[in-house]
């Protein structure tokens, strides 16, 4: 259940019942959560960091999870730090959240780190508490997110506007539920499902980045992983592995991507036992909502007032929801606001009405112009990927004299062609057919390179702009 | 294949791709009557910079657009040559 407002996330997990049968495993070490009783991550060093702005940059997710376990009620302000965040950021995240402590699992701090008042070491060995757990503190979580100009938003949270759509589980499990997700818990997509472990009574294999996605499925299989979430990127990916037949999910959930059609059939397929749930959310938005009946896109009739904590509407075409998840504010000097005069964050993810349901198209800010002509590059991605020898595909823009801009669409088959077989001017003729019948002419593709692969941004996004 | 006899298929293809009644080729043939529109054009000029290596649209400072399918020819031409 959700921890009431003023609870602590240790209060909320010590409050529940028995922990020493609840684990979570990172990709070095593991710790049931009963450890955290007469441990500590931080070892004798957890009120040092009373009060404080404390920024978690530590390279293993256990070591953050444990940290902000600890933290939550403790610090002033947990600054989740991305293992990716680059060192020339660090300091904008310093000055700007007024950071006054670290934690990381290092022994010293990096070269060119600020100089903050206090350095403390974290680790998943749980050395003994000495002092006793007590909250207090009402702690503001800062989730970092990816700005347009490269240095990251700083977005606040508190543990009730994140952990604000966990209603803890609804059907009593057979078995104990073991969450997984590919997603990195320093991020809002990762963090939701960390929360929703820690909150629901269940325990959870961590990802590393350190780690290849075949063998994170070997580790996250060999737990007994029950429920498991990612990017449609990450799962494209996952399907790729010898070893997703390993896994044997109750439940499968997308999120942070335009989940299409295909994905969520070859899902369906490949994983029949499980039911297949794509989410909407974002770091600013919160978790706006589930789609759990196997189809692309969202009923309309959730557009509205859903209850007093959430209403979603669009306008000029964009996805736009007033939610108590929804987060407070950004921290830093640009003075961005978060959210309209009427409290509606809006999403920038573009939305079409075709009968009772809406379609995600894509990003405002991705559109490509033809001849003034607009097109998102994921609409002709979602047509792309229903060819079945599709796995993934990036539509991007080719200059272009006479129009501006073509699009133009790089594409992983599930075999590569050989060379010289004739399959691959066959199926560029078949992809192209299906995007003619599809789409209007000018979002059709003008070229289809076969690709071997695409990158993956440590989001679990496609990076588009590479 | 000659640069002329290149960028003739790609008239012939890409109107074929795009459902286009294409008139024939001839040198005289005014761009705008051929049958193909700006997107027609846009995607045969994509096409012959992957094959010829060139794009005199983009490449030449000055280059006056054509206007005859012969004017569009030459531009090629000169580009590859």
């Amino acid at each position: 259940m959700p921890p009431p407002d003023q609870a602590s996330l240790w209060c909320a997990l010590s409050g529940a019942g028995s922990l020493g049968h609840r684990r979570l495993w990172g990709a070095g070490a593991s710790v049931t959560l009963g450890d955290l009783t007469g441990g500590s991550s931080l070892g004798g060093r957890l009120e040092e960091l009373r009060g404080r702005s404390v920024l978690v940059a530590t390279a293993d997710q256990l070591t953050a999870g444990l940290a902000l376990i600890e933290l939550d009620g403790v610090a002033r302000r947990l600054v989740l730090g991305p293992p990716d965040l680059p060192a020339e950021h660090v300091a904008f995240v310093v000055a700007t959240a007024a950071i006054d402590a670290i934690v990381s699992d290092r022994a010293a701090p990096d070269a060119g780190t600020p100089p903050v008042d206090a350095f403390v070491t974290c680790s998943p060995t749980l050395p003994a508490r000495t002092s006793e757990r007590k909250g207090g503190e009402r702690t503001e979580w800062i989730l970092l997110t990816s700005g347009t100009t490269g240095r990251p938003k700083m977005v606040v949270h508190t543990l009730a506007s994140l952990a604000g759509a966990i209603t803890g589980a609804t059907t009593p499990a057979t078995t104990a539920t073991v969450w997984s997700t590919f997603y990195d818990i320093r991020r809002y997509g990762g963090l939701q499902i960390f929360l929703r472990a820690l909150l629901g009574d269940a325990s959870m294999v961590l990802s590393s980045a350190e780690e290849s996605t075949g063998d994170f499925l070997i580790r996250a299989a060999a737990c007994g992983v029950t429920h498991i979430s990612g990017t449609p990127s990450h799962w494209r990916r996952a399907l790729m592995s010898p070893s997703a037949h390993r896994l044997a999910p109750r439940y499968v959930r997308l999120s942070g991507e335009i989940a299409d059609q295909a994905i969520l059939d070859r899902l369906r397929v490949f994983y029949p036992e499980a039911r297949i749930a794509h989410a909407f959310a974002s770091t600013e938005a919160g978790v706006a909502f589930d789609v759990g009946d196997g189809l692309a896109g969202f009923p309309a009739g959730l557009l509205g007032r859903q209850s007093a904590d959430l209403e979603l509407k669009v306008e000029d075409s964009s996805l736009r929801i007033r939610s108590r998840r929804t987060a407070a504010r950004y921290l830093g000097p640009e003075g961005d606001t978060l959210a309209d005069r009427d409290g509606f964050v809006d999403t920038g993810d573009m939305v079409e009405r075709r009968g009772d349901r809406y379609y995600f198209v894509g990003r405002r800010g991705g559109v490509v112009n033809v001849g003034g002509l607009k097109v998102h590059p994921e609409e002709v991605e979602a047509v792309i990927n229903g060819h079945p020898e599709v796995r993934m595909s990036l539509v991007r823009t080719r200059k272009n004299p006479i129009t501006g801009a073509l699009v133009v669409a790089d594409v992983v088959l599930t075999t590569e062609p050989a060379p010289g077989d004739g399959r691959a001017a066959a199926l560029q003729g078949e992809i192209l057919q299906r995007c003619r019948e599809a789409l209007p002419r000018y979002k059709v593709p003008a070229a289809i390179n076969f690709v071997p692969a695409l990158v993956v941004a440590a989001s679990g996004k496609i990076l588009r702009h590479a | 294949m000659s640069v002329r006899s290149s960028v003739i298929s790609q008239f012939e293809q890409v109107a074929r791709e795009q459902n286009k009644a294409l008139a024939p080729p001839a040198d005289d043939l005014v761009l705008l009557d051929s049958g193909l529109d700006s997107l027609c054009l846009a995607i045969i000029v994509a096409r012959l910079e992957d094959a010829l290596g060139v794009d005199p649209f983009s490449s030449a400072q000055d280059a006056e657009f054509p206007v005859t399918v012969g004017d569009f020819i030459r531009l090629y031409e000169d580009a590859a040559a």
